[in-house]
């Protein structure tokens, strides 16, 4: 792997009994880079995500990240307060859900707080300022800081999860169809957000989507995956514009174009 | 007492228990799992701080037991006299004269010496349980240290209230390390555990947990630097002895709105009467 490399995998595999997730996976992400995983359901887009970030261990290969020290560190054999640490500070994980990240009876200050407080932020004004500054970001009313997430609409929902990952500046975010779920003008707004935003701070993401026009819209790279294999990856363009394995050729003609 | 062993409990069981108490006070403010007994009283009338008292106690001991700071109560009469039925052991309501006190909801306002033992009665051990249900969740927050949680609650309630809305079992990191359930004693008491000579143990029968504070172990109420722990207490002074800086219960005295605030720690209250000291209620 290049000296520079954010996250490195190589022959990653898992199998679910007969099912095979993952067959010989690697991958690489360097700083500030988009990389989209794509295929249909139960390609194994999901599970290369939590491999990749921790949440499951694979039966074999290795993950390897970069630390901001420059060190590489094996993302599975960190013991489990080192991997924690890292998930609360330098990594961020967007869900397709935001209820699944987000406190449903904490206020959006203190959901967007939350990361800073677990880290040792001990003033009380300087984390609510913080708070409101990011939900400016996200394009949230600084007024709804004190207002519980039940009240917000999906695309609030979202765009607040978005702001509490991303409140302690990590390197490296993960996200599991951040867009899922919500409708077609909504989901523009999102990705216009996720794209400026990204791009701005220079972050990395990891992007599993079913939907190609994602990640186009997102990614610099793609990975489609088939049954748990990698069948083509390359720049987005090249592989959504000229796509050479059947499969690409298929995922990218049943598109419907409006 | 004929039948009983000494201080009712049997002798492998109180070495259980020691073996548990050990455990706690090498690590401050660790809950330490034990083999909580049936005692002949309900769950919450304090049967962990009567066994850890039972496992304690010798011979020649003084034992004080208060319920919300007055020696009067049903919980701290019959406790009280249950240790002297059991154990044939001196009791006392005098602060200064007990070596050991068994106290639901409160600290003596006088100061604890070294050679005093304070067991609490503690309802819920863990400090985490209203914010995170899941006990292998909170063990594992406890291991790692990862406290931010609690400090989502304060940031909530200053920003719902304008300060923390905590009153009692207010929480408390000791030693720099653990998170900790001070037991329901007033947030007004927090500070009195902070470097305290005495020996600190505390017991929670039902949820089958022991844990305890060191003498002189640094406790500290959690705030935020810009929100800093603060004591309240009734601004008024007591009725019965004058005095302004005890901690004060509001007793209704007639369906007239009458009231009347008096110590809650009753020992406190009747030695300063006894010193001369007088409030408003007896000059009149």
């Amino acid at each position: 792997m290049n000296d520079d490399t954010l996250l490195s995998a190589r022959g990653l595999n898992l199998r679910f009994g007969a099912v095979t997730a993952l067959d010989q996976v690697d991958c690489d992400l360097w700083p500030g880079e988009v990389l989209a995983i794509v295929g249909e359901s139960g390609s194994g887009k999901t599970t290369l995500l939590n491999v990749l970030s921790g949440r499951m261990a694979p039966q074999s290969g290795v993950v390897w990240y970069r630390d901001p020290n420059g060190h590489l560190v094996d993302v599975h054999a960190m013991p489990a307060p080192a991997l924690r640490a890292l998930h609360r500070s330098d990594w961020g994980f967007v869900h397709q859900n935001p209820r699944d990240n987000l406190r449903m009876g904490v206020t959006a200050g203190g959901n967007v707080g939350e990361r800073l407080m677990a880290q040792g932020s001990r003033h009380y004004g300087n984390i609510r300022a913080e708070a409101i500054a990011w939900l400016e970001q996200v394009e949230i009313d600084a007024d709804r800081v004190d207002h519980l997430p039940r009240t917000f609409s999906g695309g609030m929902l979202q765009r607040l999860q978005i702001a509490r990952t991303l409140v302690t500046h990590p390197r490296l975010v993960f996200m599991d169809e951040p867009t899922g779920g919500l409708d077609v003008s909504v989901q523009a707004r999102l990705l216009d957000l996720i794209r400026s935003l990204v791009r701005r701070l220079g972050i990395a993401v990891v992007l599993v989507t079913h939907d190609l026009a994602v990640a186009r819209l997102l990614a610099h790279r793609v990975m489609v995956m088939q049954r748990g294999v990698v069948v083509e990856s390359g720049l987005t363009d090249q592989v959504l514009d000229d796509p050479q394995h059947p499969y690409t050729q298929l995922l990218v003609s049943s598109v419907l174009s409006a | 007492m004929n039948g009983y062993n000494f201080a009712y409990l049997d002798e492998q069981t109180k070495r259980m228990i020691r073996r548990s108490l050990l455990k706690a006070v090498a690590i401050p403010g660790h809950q330490i799992p034990f083999g909580s007994r049936e005692m002949p009283l309900p769950y919450g009338w304090g049967t962990g701080g009567i066994q850890v008292t039972a496992a304690v106690l010798g011979a020649d001991d003084t034992l004080k037991v208060i319920d919300q700071g007055a020696d009067d109560t049903t919980n701290a009469v019959s406790i009280r006299r249950f240790f002297a039925r059991t154990a044939g052991v001196a009791t006392t309501t005098h602060t200064a004269e007990a070596t050991i006190i068994q106290t639901r909801h409160r600290i003596p306002e006088e100061p604890l010496r070294e050679d005093q033992i304070i067991v609490y009665q503690v309802p819920q051990p863990e400090p985490l349980s209203k914010l995170e249900p899941s006990r292998a969740e909170t063990k594992r927050m406890h291991g790692l240290s990862e406290y931010g949680l609690m400090h989502v609650k304060l940031y909530e309630d200053i920003t719902r209230y304008g300060h923390v809305s905590i009153s009692y079992d207010y929480p408390v990191m000791v030693n720099g390390r653990y998170l900790m359930a001070p037991s329901p004693i007033p947030a007004f008491d927090n500070p009195k555990m902070d470097m305290m000579p005495a020996l600190q143990l505390f017991g929670a029968g039902r949820e089958k947990r022991l844990y305890a504070v060191p003498p002189y172990t640094k406790v500290a109420s959690l705030d935020f630097d810009d929100h800093p722990f603060r004591t309240t207490r009734a601004p008024q002074v007591c009725g019965l002895c004058g005095s302004g800086v005890s901690y004060l219960d509001e007793v209704v005295t007639d369906d007239k709105g009458g009231r009347l605030f008096v110590c809650s720690d009753t020992d406190y209250c009747e030695t300063r009467r006894a010193e001369g000291h007088a409030g408003t209620e007896l000059a009149a």
